[in-house]
């Protein structure tokens, strides 16, 4: 009954090509960002934000990096791992060269630095497509670990081989390092996640977003309306490498506090970042963030009901996941490519005209 | 019918500039395969230029030449009294030449209007920070080129499908949103490839009105490959006429109907073996 169209009308064109037209979709926008600033980080603790909240905005910056290039621009990626390692070790060689610059900036600069890597290795993208590219990027990933195990210039020569992040602080409030609080760590990925989602939002839906989709669609008839190819491409893995690469920042320095980057960053990574956008839905901002928030919380739900309700032994479970897992994305994939946001999409559509749909 | 390079007016009494796209000696070949055989003709400003031909004879194969498909092996192509370097599809859709397919190519992923919209990205020139912010220059030109892109709505009066994925449409109204997008970018040249394929007669009505509409507002020179003689003979200023490759008519519409080539090509010729 709220959910309505009619009556709220659009006077300029500004306000008909907003992110969310109808009024009951800004209002609820609205109040979800409310509630998760102002209200869950004063009840948040050591294990929601751990098992739960952390994984999954991390994740979510991820898989709107990955849907900016798989999603929208149609380029299969299984780099994903490898990209979130430039940004992880990125932001480590930055933290530990200028330790007192103020680390959101190292963030966005090992984005940057990402980005670069990621447009040098979507050259081949201009060449070739689909599976052909996906294994080019597996190139990519299985490099880019091999380069930061063997290369002890990366990890500073330390004796382990390992990256870990020391304490910085922000606005006198640790931020990364072992005496970081719940709260703060969980606000600073929130406000990254919120200004990636933002951006990835207007970019996709203005101009350089149907560059995007008109390759994706059909690259010939993109290349004859004007879209030069090189750019759109070049772009959408820039753009794309960005946000992994912040994403692989906030894993590292902090999430985990220290990473051995074949573990953390190996190809499974990329794996469980492309099944976050194939079950949440290919080509849209809203899909990366039911993608990563599905695939966090299943584990983590079905551990509290196998485990700790019915007494399963741990093991049953892990694979069970796997099964779930699998199955769901030939389910998705067959049945519904868009994703759980084409789901919600489709609720929506159907939620307007209720209940009188003629 | 005058032939000098300058304007001059048609038995209905059109005035048809002067010439803008000129190909000279045209010869494309697919390995042994000439597909083209030193073809020339020229396009006039302001004219409907028709391309015929039986099934094979190179029409589309020309067209790809235009727009940069194809790069010909001989020949000029001469673009408002300049010879053109080979371009690439993109640059030559920057030089204000627009087309359309004989099999749809929109992209069926986007809404109509996203589709349309894609043909004004010649005219986007906001920068990528600039559009991440959605502010200042990037919201400015996104709200002139929507509204560039609704005047081509209303003309072709496709309002109510404007926000449906293009994927949902039947096959005439796609041609219609294809017709859409060439259009929304404006072009000195609109280069038709069948439009009327596979249309019924209403459909192929409302296109040609929608063709002569396009060449009488909005100044538009068009060339067109199409299979309906009727069509052809109805719309076009001048009409050129291919088969296998070769050039074997170019004239009015009445000069073509009385060209003894193009009949033979047309209803077949007895061999004397």
């Amino acid at each position: 009954m709220l959910y309505r169209e009619a009556g709220d009308y659009k006077t300029s064109y500004t306000a008909d090509s907003q992110t969310f037209p109808i009024a009951f979709d800004r209002y609820r926008y609205w109040v979800v960002l409310a509630v998760s600033f102002l209200v869950i980080p004063f009840f948040i603790t050591d294990y929601l934000v751990n098992a739960l909240f952390m994984p999954f905005l991390i994740y979510a910056i991820a898989a709107i990096g990955l849907n900016i290039l798989t999603g929208y621009a149609g380029q299969v990626s299984l780099g994903t791992g490898g990209f979130m390692a430039v940004g992880a070790y990125a932001c480590y060689k930055l933290m530990t060269a200028f330790p007192d610059v103020n680390i959101l900036i190292h963030v966005v600069l090992a984005g940057g630095i990402t980005a670069l890597v990621g447009t040098a290795f979507g050259l081949p993208s201009l060449r070739i497509k689909g599976f052909y590219l996906a294994v080019a990027t597996l190139a990519a990933q299985f490099f880019l670990v091999w380069l930061f195990n063997k290369v002890a210039w990366f990890y500073n020569y330390s004796a382990s081989g390992q990256i870990s992040a020391p304490e910085r602080m922000v606005f006198g409030v640790a931020v990364t390092g072992p005496n970081t609080p719940a709260w703060a760590s969980y606000l600073v990925c929130l406000v990254f996640v919120t200004i990636s989602a933002l951006i990835a939002r207007n970019l996709t839906r203005g101009a350089l977003g149907r560059q995007w989709m008109a390759t994706r669609d059909m690259d010939i008839a993109a290349e004859i309306i004007g879209v030069n190819p090189l750019k759109a491409k070049l772009t959408a893995f820039a753009v794309s490498s960005f946000f992994v690469g912040i994403s692989g920042a906030l894993f590292f320095a902090v999430y985990l506090g220290a990473v051995e980057v074949g573990e953390v960053f190996g190809i499974n990574k990329s794996f469980l970042v492309l099944f976050m956008i194939i079950i949440g839905g290919l080509g849209s901002i809203f899909g990366a963030f039911a993608g990563a928030a599905f695939l966090v919380t299943l584990p983590v739900f079905l551990k509290l009901i196998g485990v700790d309700l019915f007494g399963w032994p741990t093991d049953l479970v892990a694979h069970l996941q796997l099964v779930i897992v699998g199955f769901l994305i030939m389910f998705f994939l067959v049945k519904e490519p868009h994703g759980l946001a084409q789901l919600w999409r489709l609720a929506k559509e159907k939620l307007r005209l209720w209940p009188f749909p003629h | 019918m005058k032939d000098n390079g300058e304007s001059f007016v048609t038995e209905d009494g059109r005035t048809i500039g002067e010439v803008m796209l000129d190909l000279r000696d045209i010869t494309l070949r697919f390995g042994g395969v000439e597909a083209i055989k030193s073809i020339s003709f020229d396009i006039r400003e302001g004219e409907i230029r028709a391309i015929i031909g039986p099934n094979g004879a190179g029409k589309s194969s020309m067209l790809n030449v235009i727009s940069g498909f194809y790069i010909p092996q001989d020949g000029e192509v001469w673009f408002h009294g300049k010879k053109r370097a080979p371009l690439k599809p993109y640059q030559v859709a920057r030089q204000g030449i627009a087309r359309t397919f004989q099999n749809i190519a929109l992209f069926e992923g986007m809404t109509v209007l996203d589709n349309i919209m894609t043909g004004r990205l010649n005219y986007t020139k906001s920068g990528l920070l600039a559009q991440a912010i959605w502010k200042g220059k990037a919201e400015r030109e996104e709200t002139e080129n929507r509204e560039k892109v609704e005047r081509v709505i209303d003309f072709l009066e496709i309002q109510a499908i404007r926000k449906t994925p293009v994927g949902r449409l039947p096959y005439g109204l796609k041609k219609r949103v294809e017709l859409a997008r060439a259009l929304a970018a404006e072009p000195k040249l609109l280069l038709l490839d069948e439009p009327m394929a596979g249309m019924n007669v209403e459909e192929k009505e409302d296109m040609s009105r929608f063709i002569l509409d396009v060449n009488d507002e909005f100044g538009t020179t068009i060339a067109l490959i199409e299979h309906d003689m009727g069509v052809v003979m109805d719309l076009s200023d001048r009409v050129v006429v291919m088969d296998y490759g070769k050039k074997i008519g170019d004239g009015t519409p009445d000069e073509v109907r009385n060209n003894q080539a193009v009949i033979d090509a047309y209803l077949g010729v007895a061999h004397e073996d």
